[in-house]
């Protein structure tokens, strides 16, 4: 990935957040590239949440700037956010268990016509199955309702619907969280394949080994600040795991100042 | 995942129709098989009991019977898929006859504006309460039981000193009394049934056009077939008495035109996900409240539909109008008829279901001349039945991961 040759598509910039007396975020840059996936990782209480839902809209940072493609922007809330073109897949994925993978996909924008307030299923389906084809997600049938799925299942259709309304940039909660093995190896696939088609992709997660798998780079927020930022090539898991607990603060000096380094060239 | 799908049957073909059918009900997704069961099993009892149940004049005024219950239960259908509850329906329903006789009857507005003007009060009170319910965020059962009281209130006020108001204006009875001719109930079946032939092949023949699956011929016509059996045996079983009753007519064309709203329009669809997931409808810029407002304003509307089809069918109007049993009949008609307590699931046919179960109950036991006390109690235990089906049903979906 030849990063540094491109603008990023995603920057954060001295971003604080304070509720009451907790300083969530200090100062925090962030950054993500297209066709770059790029992993949140911290302890509890490190600020990933709050980042997250900063990108979000959900919160609105105390200081800061945000760009995206390169142009300052002004976010009021989550709809300027799904505006940009940045789509967040919580971890509670929200959908609707009672309608079928069709529905879900087009949820709030559904297709009418030709008689207007009449849905036009064969559209939607005929899209649904194009949009899960391209992502190689694999269902028992796109009429299924979700209740009927796997969890891996859900996570991809979530994921799907978040492509399909042309999001540029997509954050994933905990993707794999709640997943069996099989089903994990089925969402990092789909991970991949957004960073094929030229997404950006941040992952927050915990498991350290699905990190290293499918990204190529890796935040470390602590207490509220980014301490790292490790290219997943160069790093070992013991030097993200120091920088998580903070254990070993001089080689993270180091590793920051290799980062800066290659920045600057 | 990639074995399975390796053994699943081509999509579309019998096997893989049976299939589903068979993974839905283990898996508890039941949806109206249990109430079609009952239901025959309810109708042999009778027929067993007493020869007369099945004859067409009884089934006839079965059918007239349960028009005004299953009106006011396709309210509750809808407010039953949201999650919520309705419990001002009996009420709503007595107060809008009330309006609708007193100002045909003490102030002689013409019947079609006095009818108009019920229809309109129950719209108004749905709005009212549904506005109530998504602005204060107060529970709706306990919205609507003020509306219980509060309207039931309203009806005595309207009523003012009169007792019994005997309505008299053909236009008004005539609603639940008239009967089509033969030849108008038998063109009538054909076209039915013409409609539902034409729509099959044309969602087909879109579905083709988009290269999507489509199911095949054979169960198709067969469905067809049972639907046009089904159709032109309840036309000529009608026929054979006095005709097809309008007030019935006017109860399947509420559930045809919400049947198809709820299933085919944006609405319907924004309906079922709010009763699914409101969080997530929220997240997808679905406007709950506003869905919510609207589905109790259809409610508060179809039980003035239905207390003006009870008034029309008893030929008065009086301070129990929409009292006794209404309210719990038409949400019990609603549960039985396979609708879920839990929102998300069930469909407007369930209303006509559920409320031709509880009409064949209470009708089977006043041809036998039972008391009162053993149709309450067949009653309720019929209506937890349903309820514990559908609670059964939904731990098998929790159990399935289906929940």
């Amino acid at each position: 990935m030849a990063v540094a040759t491109r603008a990023p598509i995603l920057e954060l910039k001295n971003i604080s957040k304070r509720f009451g007396a907790v300083q969530a975020l200090d100062g925090v840059n962030f950054e993500v590239f297209p066709g770059e996936v790029v992993a949140l990782v911290g302890d509890n209480g490190a600020g990933k949440s709050t980042l997250i839902k900063t990108i979000a809209g959900i919160y609105l940072p105390d200081t800061g700037e945000i760009s995206f493609e390169g142009h300052q922007v002004h976010i009021t809330g989550p709809r300027d956010v799904a505006h940009l073109g940045i789509a967040t897949v919580y971890q509670d994925l929200a959908l609707c268990d009672n309608l079928d993978v069709v529905a879900n996909l087009y949820l709030g924008r559904e297709e009418e016509g030709p008689i207007r307030p009449v849905l036009n299923e064969e559209v939607m389906e005929k899209r649904a199955v194009d949009v899960l084809r391209t992502l190689s997600v694999k269902l028992p049938h796109v009429r299924t309702p979700i209740a009927s799925l796997s969890g891996g299942q859900r996570q991809s259709v979530a994921v799907a619907r978040s492509v399909m309304w042309a999001a540029k940039v997509v954050l994933l909660d905990e993707p794999t969280a709640a997943l069996g093995v099989a089903q994990t190896k089925q969402v990092l696939e789909l991970i991949r394949r957004l960073k094929d088609q030229g997404l950006g992709v941040v992952v927050i997660s915990h498991n350290l080994a699905d990190v290293f798998e499918v990204c190529d780079r890796i935040t470390v927020l602590r207490l509220g600040r980014r301490i790292a930022d490790f290219r997943v090539k160069d790093a070992s898991r013991e030097q993200v795991v120091a920088a998580i607990t903070g254990a070993d603060t001089d080689l993270l000096k180091t590793v920051d100042k290799k980062i800066e380094e290659e920045k600057g060239q | 995942m990639s074995a399975t799908e390796a053994a699943a049957p081509a999509p579309g073909s019998f096997t893989a129709w049976r299939r589903s059918l068979q993974e839905r009900v283990t898996q508890g997704d039941v949806g109206m098989l249990p109430v079609i069961l009952g239901l025959v099993l309810i109708w042999a009892v009778f027929q067993f009991l007493n020869p007369n149940f099945l004859s067409p004049r009884n089934l006839s005024n079965l059918l007239v019977q349960i028009a005004d219950i299953g009106t006011i239960a396709v309210g509750i259908v809808l407010v039953l898929l949201l999650g919520e509850i309705d419990l001002s329906v009996g009420s709503v329903s007595g107060l809008a006859a009330s309006v609708m006789a007193v100002l045909n009857l003490k102030r002689g507005v013409p019947a079609p504006v006095a009818i108009a003007a019920g229809i309109a009060t129950g719209a108004v009170i749905g709005l009212i309460q549904g506005s109530w319910f998504a602005r204060f965020r107060i529970p709706s059962f306990v919205v609507t039981l003020a509306g219980l009281l509060g309207w039931l209130g309203v009806q005595l006020l309207v009523l003012g000193e009169t007792g019994t108001l005997n309505l008299l204006n053909p236009q008004i009875v005539n609603l639940a009394g008239n009967y089509l001719s033969p030849q108008a109930g038998w063109a009538l079946a054909v076209v039915v049934i013409l409609v539902l032939i034409v729509d099959a092949i044309i969602v087909r023949r879109r579905r083709a056009a988009a290269g999507l699956d489509v199911a095949p011929l054979a169960s198709l016509a067969a469905r067809l077939v049972i639907t046009a059996i089904l159709v032109l045996g309840t036309a000529f079983m009608l026929n054979s008495y006095l005709g097809v009753p309008e007030g019935l007519l006017i109860l399947l064309g509420f559930v045809v035109v919400f049947d198809l709203i709820t299933k085919r329009t944006t609405f319907g669809r924004h309906i079922y996900a709010v009763g699914g997931n409101a969080e997530a409808a929220r997240r997808a810029g679905i406007s709950v409240n506003t869905i919510r407002v609207a589905v109790f304003t259809l409610a508060g509307t179809m039980a003035a539909c239905g207390g003006i089809l009870a008034a029309s069918r008893l030929l008065a109007v009086n301070q129990s109008s929409g009292g006794g049993d209404t309210l719990l009949n038409s949400i019990a008609a609603a549960v039985i008829g396979g609708t879920s307590l839990f929102g998300g699931r069930g469909t407007v046919w369930s209303a006509v279901a559920g409320a031709l179960v509880i009409g064949s109950i209470t009708n089977g036991m006043d041809l036998l001349a039972y008391s009162s006390y053993i149709k309450y109690m067949v009653t309720g235990a019929v209506l937890l039945v349903a309820v514990t089906i559908d609670a059964v049903a939904r731990q098998g979906r929790q159990a399935a991961g289906r929940a």
